[in-house]
């Protein structure tokens, strides 16, 4: 069937069509949550929220609001489907990603309901490329239940301050100790590696430090293996906001300023290692 | 012990355990009365090198008195420290050294800009001193050049390259790189490059000779000469004996020494000999290090102990020197064979060779072996074809 009558006639049948004049916006944002294979896409009024989870301890989302698209057409309250993110990364990329300044990748996305693929329309150069995604059953992503009213710490560093921690972290070390305090060391990065043990301290009188709300002293393990992969969201982004809640779950988020100036969220949820013995604080 | 280092001059020490780097996996750390003494030698033993910091080096300098501390430390986990070495000058105001004998560690913190307060802190191992014996005054050729000159000469060899030779004249040296004998004349390339004696802030040639040496390490002393732009000296006798590199300013004093390739198996042990009485055997604590062979660079003559077989045979007989370090760059024959098995599998058969030779005091040598009046590398290869 002609790709033209096909289109017309489909038009009316998709739940969700939403279109952009720049494929990047998206692919680089979901690049920064690729750490597993499979991610559950949820499209809203609001916009498009992208999940991806680890060994449920870790939960990203990626949100892409209604205004980064040209188009957004929702037929539906909430439209729902699981898709292979790598998969739907290469198609994005179908026509070399990030090429020649100047050229870009305009992208079509569309999506008839469940038990069909996700279709997407990619045009660069009057050249168009279709992809059709299988689509699969939508995990439940996890509810970490982490709510602003449990929140105990919370600080806004510029990323820029971070991403030289991050890109110097000990890697022999397990895990990356995060302790935030309204006393010394408010915020501070620890690691125990195989040579020794290191901190990087944060202090809340920085120039980078943009909001210090610390109400008690907290330290928490996290897995480094788990917090590895939000190292490409640090790098996309200008601003990280870092909360724990009482029970020690950690949330980043990410501001991120795409390619057009508009601002996109990331957000990292992790769930702390098991209770820091108190004989190993330095 | 406590020091502080401030402003420029943190780089300067990031770039000195840097280029010690490239010498040994260890850094040995050693506060002395003259100043703060890095160190590091390479697992052959075959290359030192030396930074010694003067404490005006340091905004301040304070050793524990009363006893002498040392300790060494994986040379990584310090280059860890100072990972971002571009960025390194920008971003660290002030960085702290501090020894805390009670917990065992060796704590660097590094104060940086916006607040960032970074703290590494080390665990260490006790040591012995780590003290190359060479004296760079009595070397008869004597050279000091600015680091570009240097830095653009070896920039002509590939990365891969492992040994130079240098060769000098009355008036002139010669760099080139050094060819195995045994490498098939259609597959060697020689670069030989040509510096006059102007090129030099000092030229002084005694005895005209060619020496050849490791090309890594030197490439590490020139990374730091370049950065601090100090003028690196350079002293060699003879084949065989060690070179020296060193670079020195008011505060500090870098001293690189790597050994030689001797000219010949046999003669020039047998010229040596005279010269060099056999070192006193090293002190026993200096044994409990893993420092028990003494180091080859620093002292060439301690294999050559007189020996009946020839010197190469000695190695595979004497327990005592039958260490790789010795073999590394003791004979021409050794080190080639070393070499070719880095890089690539030759057809010839894998690591036997070097094995026997490694393990030759483990192994009492077959009669057959010390009979053999013949060269080392022949002795091996017969026996690793018996073997297989």
């Amino acid at each position: 069937m002609p790709l033209s009558t096909q289109s017309q006639d489909d038009e009316e049948h998709y739940v969700l069509v939403a279109s952009l004049d720049n494929a990047r916006n998206l692919s680089n944002i979901l690049k920064a949550i690729t750490f597993k294979d499979h991610a559950v896409f949820t499209a809203t009024p609001n916009g498009l929220k992208v999940t991806v989870e680890d060994s449920k301890c870790l939960q990203a989302n990626a949100f892409i609001q209604t205004e980064i698209f040209q188009e957004f057409t929702l037929k539906e309250d909430l439209v729902t489907f699981q898709i292979n993110l790598t998969v739907l990364l290469d198609c994005l990329n179908i026509f070399g990603g990030n090429a020649v300044a100047g050229t870009s990748t305009a992208l079509r996305m569309c999506y008839k309901g469940y038990g069909y693929p996700l279709t997407l329309f990619l045009e660069e150069g009057g050249v168009v490329t279709v992809c059709k995604i299988n689509t699969q059953e939508p995990e439940e992503p996890m509810d970490f239940e982490f709510c602003s009213t449990n929140v105990t710490n919370k600080v806004i560093l510029q990323s820029e301050s971070l991403k030289e921690a991050f890109s110097e972290l000990d890697m022999t070390s397990d895990v990356l100790q995060i302790t935030m305090s309204p006393s010394q060391p408010y915020f501070r990065l620890s690691t125990f590696g195989n040579s020794g043990n290191a901190h990087y301290d944060y202090s809340k009188d920085s120039d980078m430090m943009e909001l210090f709300q610390c109400t008690m002293t907290q330290t928490n393990r996290y897995k480094m293996s788990l917090l590895k992969p939000s190292t490409k969201a640090l790098a996309l982004s200008c601003k990280v906001s870092v909360r724990t809640d009482n029970r020690g779950l950690l949330s980043q988020q990410y501001l991120v300023r795409n390619d057009d100036g508009q601002i996109c969220f990331l957000e990292f949820y992790y769930c702390p290692d098991e209770e820091v013995e108190e004989e190993e604080e330095e | 012990m406590q020091c502080v280092v401030t402003g420029g001059n943190v780089k300067v020490l990031a770039k000195a355990i840097h280029s010690l780097s490239r010498i040994g996996d260890e850094l040995y750390v050693e506060p002395q009365e003259d100043g703060l003494a890095l160190r590091s030698v390479n697992s052959s033993r075959s290359a030192y090198a030396c930074f010694l910091f003067a404490p005006l080096f340091f905004s301040r300098y304070s050793i524990p008195d009363g006893r002498n501390f040392r300790c060494k430390i994986a040379i990584k986990s310090v280059q860890s420290v100072f990972r971002s070495l571009a960025t390194l000058e920008k971003t660290v105001e002030k960085c702290h050294i501090e020894l805390n004998e009670q917990k065992d560690r060796l704590t660097f913190t590094l104060h940086c800009k916006h607040g960032l307060l970074k703290t590494h802190n080390l665990s260490y191992q006790d040591s012995e001193s780590l003290q190359a014996v060479f004296d760079k005054d009595t070397c008869t050729n004597e050279f000091r050049a600015q680091p570009r000159v240097l830095v653009d000469t070896v920039a002509h060899f590939p990365p891969s390259l492992e040994e130079v030779t240098v060769t000098v004249s009355d008036e002139r040296m010669w760099v080139r790189n050094h060819v195995e004998d045994e490498t098939e004349r259609s597959k060697a390339m020689l670069t030989e490059l040509c510096l006059a004696s102007d090129e030099f802030d000092h030229f002084v040639v005694k005895t005209p000779n060619s020496v050849t040496f490791c090309l890594k390490e030197f490439r590490g002393l020139l990374v730091f000469a370049e950065s601090s732009n100090l003028p690196v000296s350079m002293y060699f006798d003879e084949p065989g004996s060690p070179v020296v590199l060193s670079v020195t300013d008011g505060v500090l004093e870098g001293n690189f020494v790597l050994a030689t390739l001797s000219d010949d198996p046999s003669l020039p042990k047998n010229k040596s000999k005279g010269a060099h009485a056999p070192p006193s055997p090293p002190p026993d604590d200096f044994m409990n290090d893993d420092m028990d062979s003494y180091l080859i660079a620093m002292d060439t003559s301690v294999a050559s102990g007189p020996s009946t077989a020839g010197p190469s045979a000695s190695t595979l007989t004497d327990p005592c020197t039958s260490k790789l370090p010795e073999a590394n760059h003791r004979t021409r024959t050794h080190s080639e064979e070393e070499e070719e098995e880095m890089e690539d599998g030759s057809d010839r058969p894998p690591n036997k060779k070097f094995r026997s030779l490694f393990f030759g005091s483990v192994f009492p040598p077959s009669p057959k072996i010390s009979t053999q009046p013949v060269t080392t590398q022949e002795v091996l290869a017969s026996d690793s074809e018996d073997e297989s």
